[in-house]
């Protein structure tokens, strides 16, 4: 009983789509699934292991203590690169040359790829050589990040404040520019506080921008591996360890390709999730209630 | 509330002005009276937001001074000057709630949070946006966002005036009517000066008491709906207000006002003014609605030649051409239409004459633009 004529046709019409994505992601993705599910000896030698390497790694005390590290790092530099990148954005000038100027200084750290910022703070730090370090222990400070453990986690936080509050003010400074004028001669007729145009103007229409900005900023930071890994090599000790650099070192230095695709693949789900839970939560809050 | 003295005001955007036509603005004196419904009109870009934003402050004038009571402002922010002012494009914070939104300028200078309760449920009332109070401002229709806009210069006491800048550019015909009345019995309620700028001469005749109508950076015209209507002071004046506009002609001076082979009847008074000011242009201007359509042959009138004819529902438009020139009538409801060669006479009461744009009257003092400013003051 044939009623309505079947088309399948459409089918070719979504093919380049299931193609790319199986490219880009489905099939790359798929590599690491089967890894972390065998121990392999070699080529030919090969078990299942099921979910072991899984409860391995969820169990590592040394990743536990990785993942620590890594989140209070990515929730310390968003909070100080947001801030001080909505500063930055309200400060630079909006017209002329200096508007011009302004950008192309601010811009300048962005442009910088990540292994030469990683060199340039190391050599920046040292107390023998750099300027940063002579002047942190002219002040009095016997500052040293290669044994210190807090002038470690202090250099890699100001390095990565130096090099990323960039983008923030510019996603800013971009926002900022889109907001009309009569917005803000509305508030001076209103007679509103510099502060009442910033947290009811500025910041609302800000939102979006900021929202795009935490979310690369978090992904990114979460996932940093250059910097520290120049910068420090992880130490002193673990002090700087993050989850990047100990997956490196489980799945290129102790070539422990199971646990180390498990352990991406976890690793994965964390970064999904958190950007999930942070965007919902934010566009929830911006809902009309 | 307060009466807004222009004094000798100018405005140029350009860094050095050197002709006329560098000024969006140029040097004018003018005075609204306290309390009054004032609608500035004119075409887009004419200068009536600049004029509007140099009353508010938002902008500095090149020249001159702006009163408020006789009391120079010039040098205070539009915040200082107790001034309210609604934007074409609705402003509404858009995280707060419709109450909050009413409620900021009073909050921004300190008033009590009883008075403030009290004084925007009185505001939401006027407006009806009372259950809407709760909602965030985000969320409302843009008619509902301008009255959000409105009440925001309402709720202050004693605004020096109000200023609108095309407040219903964006709101729904059926709306903007309902609007303009209610902004009009606000304007009743509170005695408060409101001066409305438009491009449209129906919003600015139903909201105002007087019209000034501005052209070319300047007011060449400020008075009732009427008197823009019958005695235009200015040919733009003429030519934008009414629908259609005047028809206007160019006519040559020799010993009687000639227009081609045709003669305009003038009184030997008017002769005897232009005669004395040696015009470069004499133009003549008459309304459409004042046009005498002639049902049959007539020897005193022009024979001229239709064109065609416009049906507009209530009335009907005759174009004709007169002379060569196209000229417009309005025919009445119970008017034959006509065809083929007509006559139409010019009533001489209403057929004006304008020297260099200007009107030229002889039997009233004559009120020239320039004269007329004089008077205002």
């Amino acid at each position: 009983m044939q009623t309505k004529v079947e088309n399948n046709k459409a089918w070719f019409l979504v093919m380049p789509v299931f193609l790319i994505v199986a490219f880009s992601a489905i099939i790359p993705l798929m590599t690491v699934v089967n890894y972390s599910v065998q121990d392999i000896f070699d080529p030919y030698t090969r078990y299942f292991v099921g979910t072991e390497w899984f409860k391995q790694v969820m169990l590592d005390s040394r990743l536990h203590e990785a993942l620590l590290r890594q989140f209070l790092y990515s929730f310390t530099i968003l909070a100080i690169e947001v801030p001080l990148g909505i500063c930055v954005a309200l400060m630079m000038p909006t017209k002329g040359r200096g508007a011009s100027l302004a950008l192309i200084l601010v811009a300048i750290p962005l442009l910088i790829p990540w292994n030469v910022v990683g060199t340039i703070w190391q050599i920046f730090g040292r107390a023998d050589i750099g300027l940063f370090g002579a002047f942190m222990n002219g002040l009095g400070m016997d500052y040293n990040y290669s044994s210190n453990p807090t002038d470690a986690w202090f250099t890699v936080v100001l390095m990565d404040v130096w090099h990323w509050t960039p983008l923030i003010a510019l996603l800013c400074y971009s926002g900022l520019r889109a907001i009309p004028e009569v917005y803000y001669q509305a508030a001076r007729i209103d007679q509103a506080s510099r502060w009442a145009v910033f947290r009811y103007i500025q910041l609302p229409k800000l939102a979006n921008v900021l929202v795009i900005g935490m979310l690369l900023r978090f992904m990114d930071s979460f996932m940093i591996y250059t910097e520290p890994f120049v910068l420090t090599g992880g130490g002193p000790g673990s002090s700087t360890t993050f989850l990047s650099q100990s997956l490196v070192q489980q799945a290129i230095g102790q070539f422990d390709l199971g646990p180390a695709a498990a352990f991406s693949l976890v690793y994965f789900l964390i970064i999904l999730l958190v950007c999930w839970v942070f965007y919902t939560t934010i566009m929830n809050m911006q809902k009309d209630k | 509330m307060a009466a807004i003295t222009l004094n000798a005001l100018a405005h140029t955007y350009s860094d050095n002005p050197t002709k006329p036509e560098d000024y969006a603005i140029r040097e004018m004196t003018h005075v609204w009276e306290q309390g009054g419904a004032f609608a500035l009109l004119g075409p887009s870009g004419c200068g009536k937001s600049t004029l509007l934003n140099i009353i508010s402050g938002l902008l500095e004038p090149s020249n001159g001074e702006v009163l408020f009571d006789g009391k120079r402002v010039n040098e205070l922010k539009p915040e200082e000057r107790n001034i309210a002012q609604v934007f074409q494009f609705p402003v509404v914070y858009d995280t707060m709630t419709v109450f909050d939104n009413l409620a900021f300028p009073l909050r921004n200078i300190g008033v009590p949070e009883h008075k403030i309760k009290s004084k925007v449920f009185e505001v939401a009332d006027i407006l009806e946006l009372s259950d809407q109070l709760k909602r965030k401002a985000k969320g409302l229709s843009a008619d509902q966002k301008q009255k959000v806009s409105m009440g925001r210069g309402l709720v202050r006491d004693n605004v020096s005036a109000i200023l609108f800048d095309e407040p219903l550019t964006v709101i729904d015909p059926q709306l903007k009517w309902k609007l303009r009345r209610k902004l009009k019995q606000i304007h009743e309620q509170f005695n408060i000066t409101m001066v409305y700028v438009t491009h449209d001469q129906l919003e600015a005749s139903t909201f105002a008491d007087k019209i000034a109508v501005m052209y070319n950076g300047q007011i060449v015209q400020f008075g009732t709906p009427r008197e823009l209507f019958e005695k235009p002071a200015h040919t733009f004046v003429g030519y934008f207000i009414g629908s259609p506009g005047m028809n206007f002609f160019e006519v040559e001076l020799k010993d009687t006002l000639r227009f081609g082979d045709h003669e305009i009847t003038t009184s030997d008074a008017m002769l005897t003014r232009l005669n004395a000011m040696q015009p470069k242009k004499i133009t003549v201007g008459i309304r459409p609605e004042f046009v005498h359509v002639w049902d049959g042959k007539n020897d005193d009138a022009f024979k001229v030649d239709v064109d065609y004819v416009e049906d507009l529902g209530t009335y009907k438009i005759l174009s004709f051409l007169f002379n060569g020139q196209m000229m417009k009538a309005r025919l009445s409801e119970d008017q034959k239409v006509p065809s083929g060669q007509i006559y139409v006479s010019f009533p001489e009461q209403w057929t004006k004459v304008y020297v260099d744009e200007y009107l030229v009257e002889v039997a009233d003092p004559v009120i020239t633009q320039s004269e007329e400013t004089h008077h205002a003051n």
